[in-house]
């Protein structure tokens, strides 16, 4: 590494050299947590295939393989669906916006690849250690929605821009409760940066997660999560009994599987901050020896696997909101819920010190 | 010229640009997305001037949920632009004369002693634990309460008329109170009666 940039120095200068080089391995870095994530997405499509089988009594995608081995049959369906999404043809619409047609889908994944910049796998391994970390994210994944509002605009039909509509007024309800439950989060580790939350839950055990002081305020943030993401059973966007598809009903081959990984990325995303902020990120269950001998990404990926379950559990299992309901759900029982639990937490955090050091607060504050 | 020279330049060029687009687009949804580039690009600038709080908490309030509003808007109304120029020439002198009286005020405060670069030198760079969000918390919460309060208070008060200007239960129309709907109990609408099976005649 050290060779590297001492030839980058010497090729451009001191300052352009140096410059240069950062830009190179942050670039590297990118593609080292974009190329996995992608992965996982396809294979996420897989395993909710193959979960909602299961769960339905069937047996879900078996049959494409990796040079006939047989025991690996159905493990090549994901990257069979996206050749086949890649050979197909991009339609756009005669009476469509062509230019806001192609960018939506731009504008839907960016935000939900670019909100990895501030996650950390491990004590080391993050991308970029801001100290507005918590405060970042928020603002990126708030950004994704102009890409569904944007499609279903530009696609200039009355389905499409029912969804988007939809959409728009789900999401910005959501967040204000999202928000509100990630306030009692930094109120509790005192800090926006991601790292520092996970440091704050330190502990014996599972018992210093947030989870356990915090319990409504992860329920409030994993609903809200599923809602934010637009899945079932809060995907009124797509709505196929409805509304056809939603905001998507006019895009095929990449563009409308641009969407698609949107969403997963998005479901990921939300797992991995759930699992940051409330399961300890990559924090053992149990501070003794063999579990805290594992690696810590080992434990936050299988956190982020937990809390995808949930996810598809959720789709197998409810059916879907009515639309009314959903927005009461959100602004009438979910923004008082936290906002009480904030009043509570400061009053808590107001205590004296002798009260705080009594048994079960003395684990968290 | 060094790099943060070119980003800034980079970023004041898109601020500019895309803020000219705002008031010459035909088309009012491409102004308002223009006005969502002109605010990610603002915010951009304040990254450089290492105020992170405000430039996120810009990202977050004005394009993540003031300017969807924005856009929810202006996508549902069905705008006839021929109308909207009908009145231009008639009502040019008076815009003309608004904004003549805010570029004299812009100057005035500008351009006045206390905005020299003597007076307001390039802020000096912090030292790495040095935590933008910490420091304003601390301000906003200890010398500037009320006012803050003050502010959020007037905010209260504009989303509380605005609920009660728009809100009225009518009475022609029918609609389901979802609260009413959740409560029902399975007592309510069922009620299991045992019959005794009809004899075959």
């Amino acid at each position: 590494m050290d060779f590297i940039q001492q030839q980058f120095i010497m090729l451009l200068g001191a300052q352009w050299g140096s410059m240069l080089f950062s830009l190179m391995t942050n670039v590297f870095f990118i593609i080292v947590i974009i190329v996995p994530l992608l992965l996982g997405v396809a294979y996420l499509t897989f395993a909710e295939r193959k979960i909602i089988a299961y769960m339905q009594i069937r047996v879900g995608p078996n049959r494409v393989t990796f040079f006939g081995i047989p025991w690996l049959r159905g493990w090549g369906q994901p990257i069979a669906d996206a050749v086949k999404a890649i050979m197909k043809e991009i339609i756009i619409p005669t009476g469509a916006n062509k230019f806001l047609f192609v960018l939506a889908p731009v504008l839907t994944i960016m935000p939900a690849l670019a909100a990895w910049a501030v996650v950390p796998f491990s004590p080391e391994l993050i991308l970029a250690d801001i100290n507005a970390g918590l405060l970042y994210i928020l603002a990126m994944t708030s950004m994704g929605i102009y890409g569904i509002i944007i499609a279903g605009w530009a696609s200039n039909s009355k389905y499409a821009f029912l969804g988007a509509m939809r959409s728009a007024a789900q999401v910005v309800s959501y967040e204000l409760a999202m928000g509100f439950a990630l306030v009692c989060v930094l109120m509790m580790s005192k800090s926006l940066n991601l790292g520092d939350i996970v440091s704050g839950q330190q502990g014996d055990s599972f018992l210093n997660w947030y989870l356990i002081p915090l319990f409504p305020m992860f329920l409030v943030y994993l609903i809200s999560g599923v809602a934010e993401t637009n899945r079932a059973p809060f995907d009124v966007a797509e709505g196929e009994s409805e509304i056809v598809a939603g905001f998507h009903v006019d895009y095929s081959g990449m563009a409308f599987t641009v969407f698609f990984l949107a969403e997963y990325a998005n479901m990921i995303l939300v797992a991995t901050l759930t699992s940051i902020m409330f399961l300890g990120g990559w924090l053992p269950p149990i501070d003794i020896a063999p579990l805290n001998l594992i690696p810590g990404i080992v434990w936050l990926l299988s956190k982020i696997a937990f809390i995808l379950f949930f996810f598809l559990w959720f789709r197998a299992t409810f059916p879907r909101y009515r639309y009314d309901q959903i927005m009461r759900l959100g602004w009438k029982i979910f923004i008082p819920i936290t906002l009480v639990w904030i009043v509570v937490l400061g009053l808590i955090m107001q205590l004296p010190e002798s009260i705080r050091d009594l048994p079960p607060l003395n684990i968290w504050f | 010229m060094n790099f943060q020279d070119i980003i800034f330049y980079t970023f004041s060029a898109i601020l500019i640009a895309s803020s000219l687009g705002v008031i010459t687009f035909r088309n009012p949804v491409y102004s308002a997305l223009l006005l969502v580039l002109a605010f990610v690009s603002c915010a951009g600038l304040w990254l450089l001037l290492e105020a992170e709080f405000l430039a996120i908490a810009l990202v977050l309030v004005y394009v993540g949920a003031v300017m969807v509003l924005f856009l929810f808007v202006v996508m549902m109304l069905d705008i006839n632009l021929d109308r909207l120029r009908e009145g231009f020439w008639k009502w040019f002198p008076f815009g003309a004369l608004i904004a003549l009286i805010m570029i004299g005020e812009m100057a005035m405060v500008l351009m006045g002693k206390h905005f020299g670069l003597e007076e307001m030198p390039i802020p000096k760079g912090q030292s790495a634990d040095y935590n933008n969000t910490r420091e304003l918390g601390r301000l906003i919460y200890t010398e500037y309460a009320y006012a803050f309060e003050l502010a959020a208070v007037l905010l209260l008060v504009a989303m509380v008329t605005a609920i009660a200007l728009t809100l009225r239960h009518r009475e022609d129309k029918k609609s389901v109170n979802p609260s009413d709907q959740v409560k029902v109990k399975k007592e309510d609408r069922l009620r299991i009666i045992s019959m005794p099976s009809a004899k075959k005649e």
